[in-house]
């Protein structure tokens, strides 16, 4: 059995781009449980869409050897955390099963909106937090400021924080000595009943589910009979065991202190929500781990497979995909112009993104996506209330009182000479200023209440392209305020295309009409006949674009080295036929759907 | 007794993939080249037409096609040989009912080569002419002018040929009406047998695509979609006048001139396409040749390294094609040939895009069968997308 006193447990939080992933992979080479040639590029983040993106999705954990200056032997566990607002309670619950985190800053841009989010997250699960200043082989790297500035924002010591740059292979082994000094080793009580805290788990076909665990206290091993006690289901341990990188290495037992994986031929992980407490059915503790909820997506569009026939291929797809990701959520659906399809939930915007490249890329589906919606509380004259996720469903007018829309509590870090452009942006998204805070002379923190709706349409991307990329953003949610909302119907060719519909605050709906009748018509390819677009609220037109009638397709020559050419031209205009979705006599194009998304793009 | 062996018909296109200098909106494997290549092309397509012997057998030749390119930049002797090679290798019922064409430049011809030419028996004569303003020929890229242009028609005439077309272009950049109907009518008052009108293409890896090509400089210069299609409805008009009738798309003819080896294309007849890049069309299938010079020199009796594409037509194929090639034909598709070809009625098997491109008032019913409308002409990829 391993000593508590030489384990650590461990995360690494930073803004995107700060190095985590980086510096992660330093500390398993320094360590030496991979040799250089089995380094991928980015040990941990395993996905092959993660990688893409260079974000982290999933969490994901291991266990490394180092042997420290002491000449003693130390166990790291190394608790990898997604890295996106999005995934705010995974990450929440990855901190929990540690003692300690790193905070990588980086020393050219210094702290940054999530900086901040993900230590305070640290903070307030009391972790010892170590700074460590990345990146100082750049040009522009100012260690000495961005000491001073975590100093003077965060009130950490920085006196000890180690400067290194990740990606060289700078000065990691301070930082894998002050893991040892700085973290504290857990504590957990051996002879007390089983506590462990589920921070993720994962399906696998052959082993079931396979949660990944904190012990707390007691023990576990194979035969243990484990209850969850939030879902309430009981399973017999069929194997523990810790986190090799990229491997599972099966044990004898876990103990109080130690971190690493449990199966027991679970067969969904929604019996294994993260968050939730395991314990032993037969001698159970008395209460849980603190800080357990159900997560609850927070924004919903409709899926559509883009060739009908391929619904239940998408619903196993979804079904799979769910195995994974307790926090997806579906349901069937039907649409006027999309046929079948499901309504489904995420995280958020990026939650949702990652969905639909998985479904295109690993189950090779063509999806339609409609336009995103929150959660609306539609509270109608005869005192019922409702809860709204498809535009579609919204009673009629004259049946609702009012509604209410979720708010966020949003930060943005933002340079001084951007603040303006960026008050602008928040202004017309409807957001409630409520203070900013300079962190030093040249950067501020922006505060604002922003409606949810006006965030999951393009509102990291405006940020962005309003502060050349400078402007970081993090929010949480706030809770649901009435507010003046409408429901703005698209007709195409005098028919209301349910897909094309969607909820926006009446003081901006003409304006957002008027843009979508404009995008829709770059979008709708030209029929033999004139196709009207036009925006409506409550059956009142409000903007129109009109598609001119087809006048010319015609190809002047075709000889005879032409007609294979000419052939493969109209077959390939009948597929781009057949993709689209015809909506009374007019064919829409499976992307025009999605115009809601891009309405700022100017 | 007359002995009946039934032969199908076939024709033969020599490609001749060299000009004097590349126009700016020609994607055709075309290139300027030295004599030398010029003549090691001429030993290479000899080669290939030898080495189709054997397949000839069961053909009738009824039509040769010398296009390119410039066949004209080839020695009339060149020319001549390849010529001979084929009507070597290939039978030919009856002499006077063959027809050849050779498509020449202004700038490429003189008195002795028109001799010769008549000569060795070709009989009809395609010429670029494409405007008859000097300022639209500049730029094109065209290498002569009109007058050089009036000069070679006269020759031709003189010469003795009886059947000329001339190619005339549309939608040219700042083309007017006017501009471009002067043109046609200059065309008109020489009096050729046929004339071909295109509307210009942008195609891409040309000189004008990087001009004109979408969302380039100068894209705004080409005529708009209304006045590029009041261009078209113009040709018919005035060439109607002149006594042309429109029997294809972009082709108009005098009573009995229309180009045979190109109908042969709309209606499904066999061809055999010889040179740098042609395509073939025989025993239900499709062929094309290597694009690449060096190797079509070294290769060209060896189709296994000569043909890079080869496609055998399915029964869908073929009265896919039959319906899309067919409609191109001003007079239609005939019910009755699709019948006997595919011992199908045309109803049966396209009915429901018939039915509809009737209804949508595309296509409309002849005593035979089928035929474009005017509109279906303006949205004929529309329509054949149906077919496919």
């Amino acid at each position: 059995m391993i000593e508590q006193s030489k384990i650590r447990n461990f995360c690494i939080v930073a803004h995107i781009d700060h190095g985590k992933s980086t510096l992660a992979d330093r500390i398993i080479e320094k360590t030496g449980l991979l040799t250089s040639r089995e380094m991928q590029a980015q040990v941990l983040d395993n996905m092959e869409l993660e990688r893409e993106r260079g974000i982290t999705i999933k969490a994901q954990t291991v266990r490394i050897v180092y042997k420290a200056k002491d000449g003693e032997e130390y166990i790291f566990n190394l608790i990898d955390t997604p890295g996106h607002v999005d995934f705010n309670y995974e990450v929440s619950r990855s901190l929990a099963a540690c003692e300690g985190a790193i905070l990588i800053v980086d020393a050219a841009q210094g702290i940054e909106a999530q900086t901040l989010a993900n230590c305070y997250l640290a903070l307030d699960h009391d972790l010892e937090i170590l700074p460590v200043i990345n990146k100082i082989d750049l040009p522009s790297a100012d260690p000495d400021r961005v000491k001073a500035e975590i100093e003077d924002v965060i009130g950490l010591d920085t006196e000890d924080a180690p400067l290194i740059s990740a990606k060289m292979g700078l000065n990691i082994e301070d930082v894998l000595e002050q893991i040892v000094a700085q973290i504290p080793a857990p504590s957990g009580k051996l002879e007390e009943p089983l506590k462990a805290l589920i921070f993720d788990s994962l399906y696998d076909a052959y082993k079931g589910v396979i949660v990944f665990c904190r012990i707390f206290d007691g023990r576990i091993r194979k035969g243990t009979k484990m209850r969850m006690i939030a879902t309430g289901a009981e399973a017999e341990v069929v194997e523990v065991g810790t986190f090799g990188a990229g491997q599972f290495i099966p044990c004898e037992e876990l103990t109080a202190g130690m971190v690493g994986y449990v199966t027991a031929s679970l067969k969904n992980v929604k019996d294994t929500q993260v968050g939730d407490t395991i314990t032993d059915a037969e001698n159970p503790c008395v209460e849980a781990l603190p800080g357990y909820k159900k997560v609850n997506p927070m924004v919903y569009c409709g899926l559509y497979p883009a060739d009908g026939a391929k619904y239940p291929d998408l619903r196993d797809a979804l079904e799979k995909l769910q195995l994974n990701d307790a926090s997806l959520q579906f349901e069937p659906e039907t649409s006027i112009a999309l046929g079948f399809g499901f309504r489904c939930g995420f995280l958020g915007l990026l939650h949702l993104e990652i969905i639909q490249e998985r479904l295109e890329r690993e189950y090779n589906l063509d999806i339609v996506t409609t336009a995103p919606s929150v959660i609306y509380y539609v509270y109608k004259t005869d005192g019922e209330m409702v809860e709204i996720t498809n535009p579609s469903n919204l009673p009629d007018p004259s049946e609702i009182d009012h509604m209410e829309e979720p708010i966020v509590s949003a930060e943005i870090m933002v340079t001084t000479e951007f603040v303006g452009p960026i008050m602008n942006l928040c202004q017309e998204r409807r957001g409630v200023y409520l203070g900013m805070e300079y962190m030093e002379t040249t950067r501020a923190l922006l505060k604002y209440d922003l409606p949810l709706n006006e965030i999951i349409y393009d509102f990291f991307d405006a940020l962005k392209s309003r502060s050349r990329g400078y402007a970081s953003f993090d929010y949480e949610m706030k809770g649901y305020v009435p507010s003046e909302l409408v429901k703005l119907d698209i007709l195409v060719n005098k028919e209301e295309v349910d897909a094309l519909s969607f909820i926006v605050h009446a003081d901006t709906s003409y304006e957002r009409g008027r843009r979508m009748c404009e995008k829709l018509k770059g979008e709708i390819p030209r029929h033999l006949f004139e196709v009207p677009i036009q925006a409506a609220i409550g059956g009142k037109v409000i903007a129109r674009e009109t598609v001119k009638a087809m006048r010319k397709d015609v190809l002047a020559k075709c000889y005879g080295g032409d007609i294979s050419r000419k052939k493969k031209l109209l077959e390939k205009q009948k597929e781009g036929k057949k993709r689209m979705r015809q909506v009374g006599n007019v064919e829409i194009p499976q992307q025009a759907f999605m115009s809601v998304l891009k309405l700022d793009e100017e | 007794m007359e002995r009946k062996i039934s032969k199908q018909p076939i024709g033969i296109y020599i490609h001749v993939p060299f000009c004097v200098r590349k126009c700016y909106y020609c994607d055709f494997l075309s290139a300027p080249v030295d004599e030398r290549t010029k003549e090691q092309y001429v030993q290479a397509v000899k080669e290939e037409i030898y080495s189709y012997q054997e397949n000839l057998k069961a053909y009738q030749i009824q039509t040769i096609y010398f296009g390119g390119g410039t066949p004209s930049l080839l020695t009339a002797a060149q020319l001549q040989e390849i010529l001979f090679c084929i009507l070597e290798v290939g039978e030919i019922q009856d002499p006077s009912s063959l027809e050849i064409t050779v498509e020449v430049n202004p700038k490429t011809m003189d008195c002795k080569k028109w001799k010769v030419y008549r000569e060795m028996g070709v009989n009809r004569i395609s010429m670029g002419l494409q405007s008859s303003h000097d300022e639209e020929l500049k730029l094109l890229g065209r290498v002569h002018s009109y007058d050089d242009f009036c000069r070679c028609f006269e020759e031709a005439r003189s010469s003795g040929f009886q059947n000329i077309s001339i190619d005339v272009m549309s939608a040219l950049p700042n083309q007017t009406l006017e501009q471009y109907t002067e043109t046609l009518e200059r065309v008109c008052a020489l009096q050729p047998e046929h004339i071909s009108s295109y509307s210009l293409i942008i195609e891409e890896g040309t000189a004008f695509w990087e001009q004109y090509g979408p969302g380039k400089s100068l894209e705004q210069q080409l005529p708009g979609e209304s006045l590029e299609r009041e261009m078209y409805k113009k040709t018919k008009t005035i060439l109607e006048e002149y006594g042309y009738r429109r029997y294809e798309i972009s082709n108009y003819a005098k009573k009995n001139f229309e180009s045979r080896h190109n109908t042969s294309y709309w209606i499904g007849t066999s061809y055999l396409g010889i040179g740098l890049g042609a395509a073939s069309y025989f025993d239900k299938s499709r062929y094309e040749n290597t694009r690449d010079l060096a190797t079509y020199i070294t290769h060209a009796a060896n189709s296994e390294k000569r043909v890079v594409h080869k496609e055998v037509l399915t029964r869908e194929d073929q009265m896919s094609e039959f319906m899309f090639l067919g409609l191109r034909c001003m007079k239609g598709i005939s019910r009755k040939t699709f019948a006997q070809k595919f011992g199908h009625e045309v109803e049966e098997v396209y009915k429901n895009e018939i039915a509809s491109l009737l209804e949508k008032k595309l296509l409309y019913c002849t005593e035979a069968g089928y035929a474009l409308t005017d509109y279906g002409i303006d949205v004929s990829n529309y329509v054949f997308m149906h077919f496919v």
